[in-house]
């Protein structure tokens, strides 16, 4: 029986158990595709069923904080890199300062998008009793504005999640005794993270880029 | 692993390929619009999983995992638009 | 010598927060044990009251939420995580000459879902129940449900979790825990099935998650995804369901073929015949699976062209499901049979899953099936391959591995006569539902046409002697714990991993890490 410490029992070895490790994250990785994969499916039913009240529903979006919202999570998985790269060269500041750092730009896209949110409620745009909009299809355009909250809402609670998580490892970093011992989970933390931004990459021209040429 | 340098020019390539996406979106190229930035968010796609998720290192098994996801979303869309797209 | 498993502790504690596979087996063992008869005892409501014509016992309100119960449970809480659960966390990482499962915590956070899952479900049904059907179809449960839908709905997005966990942790161990020398074509195929059953767990089971979310939000928040007074369509829910639900039918069906093929293997002492032929169909039949989700929709809006097209693609399924029956068969010809409990209830199997898979090529052709849709020939279809294969292969499977499991033997006679009682019950409940559905009889319905009586008498009957048949292994394998006779290491003189173990085997199963050089079922002819 192995008794080697930062392994677990069931395992021979270090390199089977990142092995494992790694895969067991790729797979849920490929279930989380599946989840977002309905949402998406609605999204396209309804475009292709109304094309035109997308496009009018659309105009409503905020394509410049959109575009901020994109820049700002596809900076934080560079840093995510950083961290990743930082943890495997066992430097512990830099990892939980880059970590924070992480974590900081995904609080960020939260408030601007909680910032958007609210502009758009103010606007009326959320569906409800109070919802009303300029378009010829009222009713089709809401539908849009469904999916949009679903997606984004539920997009934001994974950006949430990994913000905890992201947290969470950067004080661990600073006070563990076995900072070797962070590597994968590191690693498997910075998956999930670069799998959130690129949800959103492609969530971004679905809401934002439709039909905004004259 | 590769240098900060590196990883620098995939966050350029990265945001370069937003202010593209964004800048095509308003000149009219009629149909093709969607489809456009639908392939522009799959090369940004593409640049995250292969370098920032390191997809590029990956055992095979891990690439089936991650085209398994991708294949299986094809499967729901592709299989249900053939009802929408025919009734 | 080490302590069994069963002895190594004692306290309730050291049961609930087990992490070893075997354990975590047994809690599932006896979980989803309690609810078979849960969702069993709705079914005896059900049949008495279609003894006669008129809906005398119950009212139409009530016989719609029996039967909600009876789907919801049998399907979430026993038969999808039968095998998979039960016999799988036993037997995968002894299968392979592992130590346990990949992620041992994840494995008992599974059976926590599961529970939790559970005591929603449990609460829907005790505070009111539902009466939209397992299917949860839009609108009935958004807009026109009386009942808890959002509860029920919640139980199962929970327990869904728990099945990605087990799923992820079996592809994970098969991948990476396997011992030394034990390559892909040397695996038992049971492994092959639940590492199928895996895949489709992991990429079906978030969509019916996101399916039911969707569900609930339209129903608490008014959400339109799928109203069409507010240019949803219900459709689409149909879709995503069944995208889910149908693969879902391969989990339940893949592991009792797996279960299957070890049985006729050992019982007729040879290789199975074109092993890696059924290997490869274990795989077919998952991806196909997810291509075929179409013909629940026959007689809804689906245009005819999809429709077309999901009729072609069912059929497909046929050839890999065909391909293991034959080679099961060609297993039996000129074997030594040994006509053991497991290798009755893995006759049956054959049978029934025949039957059952035949009758699905009815279905999937889109001319009958809209005469048949919706009637008690889809009832008793699905039943041929749920209850008919899959609870016949967790059956069979249980005597198997029972001295594994327990350490004890159970009566051989008195569990052959059971293993005739349910073979006989279930074709006395089911075979006259076919002739029901084929007459025309309506499902879900608490009251029918007079004409239908005789055939529906017959149902009940045999679902009487049915339950008797279920009710005898329970006794007796609870009375063979204590007065059993001791099992020895390989009752059976099988091949595999598992039986070069202690009966019951120890917590780390294996004191030195095997090393396979032969393939599976290496039985001397």
């Amino acid at each position: 029986m192995n008794v080697s410490p930062g392994i677990a029992h069931q395992f021979d070895d270090a390199g089977q158990q990142r092995e494992a490790a790694t895969l067991g994250m790729w797979v849920f990785l490929a279930t989380e595709v599946l989840f977002f994969s309905a949402m998406f499916l609605g999204y396209t039913v309804y475009r292709v069923s109304y094309p035109r009240a997308f496009a009018d529903a659309a105009q409503h979006t905020l394509l410049v904080v959109g575009t901020m919202n994109t820049a700002v999570l596809l900076l934080s998985s560079f840093v995510m890199v950083l961290a990743v790269r930082a943890a495997e060269q066992r430097r512990r500041f830099s990892l939980a300062g880059l970590l924070a750092l992480t974590a900081l730009l995904g609080a960020v896209f939260l408030v601007i998008k909680g910032f958007e949110y609210a502009q758009e409620i103010r606007e009326g745009l959320l569906p409800g009793a109070n919802f009303h909009i300029a378009s010829s299809q009222p009713e089709h355009a809401r539908m849009f504005f469904y999916l949009y909250f679903l997606m984004t809402g539920v997009h934001a609670l994974h950006v949430f999640i990994g913000v905890l998580l992201l947290g969470g490892f950067a004080l661990r970093a600073l006070f563990t005794r076995r900072i070797a011992a962070m590597g994968t989970a590191v690693d498997l933390l910075g998956l999930y993270w670069h799998f959130v931004d690129t949800v959103w990459v492609f969530l971004f021209p679905l809401i934002y880029l439709i039909a905004r040429h004259p | 692993m590769s240098s900060v340098k590196h990883y620098l020019q995939i966050l350029a390539a990265l945001l370069a390929l937003l202010a593209l996406t964004v800048a095509v979106a308003f000149v009219n190229l009629g149909p093709f619009n969607t489809p456009f930035a639908m392939f522009i968010s799959l090369a940004k796609g593409a640049l995250i999983v292969f370098f920032f998720m390191n997809m590029r290192r990956e055992t095979p098994l891990v690439r089936l995992v991650g085209g398994a996801g991708l294949f299986w979303l094809g499967i729901l869309i592709a299989l249900a638009m053939s009802d929408y797209l025919t009734r | 010598m080490k302590p069994s498993y069963l002895e190594d502790e004692h306290s309730i504690r050291s049961w609930l927060l087990t992490t070893d596979h075997k354990r975590i087996g047994i809690l599932y063992m006896v979980s989803i044990t309690v609810f078979f008869f849960i969702g069993g005892a709705a079914a005896t409501l059900m049949r008495i009251e279609l003894l006669t014509p008129p809906g005398d016992l119950v009212t139409s309100t009530t016989y719609n939420k029996l039967f909600t119960i009876h789907g919801v449970v049998m399907v979430w809480f026993f038969l999808i995580p039968s095998i998979p659960t039960v016999l799988g966390n036993f037997l995968v990482p002894m299968m392979i000459g592992a130590r346990d499962v990949a992620f041992p915590r994840l494995n008992l956070a599974s059976w926590y879902l599961f529970m939790g899952g559970a005591a929603f479900a449990l609460w829907a049904i005790v505070s009111g129940g539902v009466d939209t059907g397992w299917t949860f179809y839009t609108p009935y449960s958004s807009t026109y449900a009386n009942g808890h839908v959002i509860a029920m709905a919640t139980g199962i997005f929970i327990a869904g979790f728990g099945s990605i966990a087990t799923g992820l942790n079996f592809i994970v161990t098969i991948h990476k825990m396997r011992a030394p020398g034990l390559t892909w074509f040397r695996l038992p195929l049971f492994i092959w099935t639940i590492y199928t059953t895996s895949i489709i767990l992991v990429l079906a089971t978030p969509v019916l998650a996101i399916t039911l979310l969707l569900m609930a939000l339209e129903r608490a928040f008014g959400v339109g995804i799928f109203n069409p007074a507010m240019g949803g369509d219900p459709l689409l829910f149909q879709h995503l369901f069944w995208f889910y639900s149908h693969p879902a039918v391969y989990i339940m069906i893949l592991p009792g073929m797996g279960v299957t093929s070890e049985l006729i293997a050992c019982f007729s002492r040879q290789r199975l015949f074109g092993y890696r032929y059924v290997a490869y169909a274990s795989v077919a039949i998952a991806v196909l699976g997810f291509l075929v989700w179409g013909h629940h929709l026959f007689v809804s809006s689906q245009s005819i062209y999809a429709g077309m097209v999901f009729s072609v693609l069912s059929f497909l399924v046929s050839v890999p499901s065909a391909i293991k029956v034959f080679n099961w068969t060609a297993t039996l010809y000129r074997g030594s049979i040994w006509l053991q409990t497991p290798l009755l209830y893995a006759l049956g199997f054959l049978g029934l899953f025949t039957i059952g898979g035949l009758t699905g090529l009815f279905l999937a052709a889109l001319a009958v099936d809209v005469h048949l849709s919706d009637t008690y020939f889809v009832i008793a279809h699905f039943h041929y391959i749920m209850v008919g294969g899959m609870v016949m292969a967790y059956l069979g499977g249980l005597h198997f591995w029972w001295p594994k499991i327990s350490g004890r033997m159970y009566p051989e006679a008195l569990a052959k006569l059971s293993a005739l009682f349910i073979f006989a019950g279930f074709n006395l409940t089911f075979f006259p539902q076919f002739l029901l559905g084929y007459l025309g009889m309506p499902r879900r319905y608490h009251a029918y046409a007079p004409e239908f009586q005789v055939l529906n008498v017959l149902s009940t009957a045999g679902a009487s002697i049915l339950a008797i048949g279920y009710l005898l292994p329970l006794s007796y394998f609870l009375w063979s714990l204590r007065y059993g006779r001791k099992a020895e290491p390989n009752p059976w003189q099988a091949t595999g991993l598992e039986w070069t173990t202690p009966s019951p085997p120890p917590t780390d199963n294996f004191d030195v890490t095997p090393i396979v050089t032969e393939e599976a079922y290496n039985y001397a002819p």
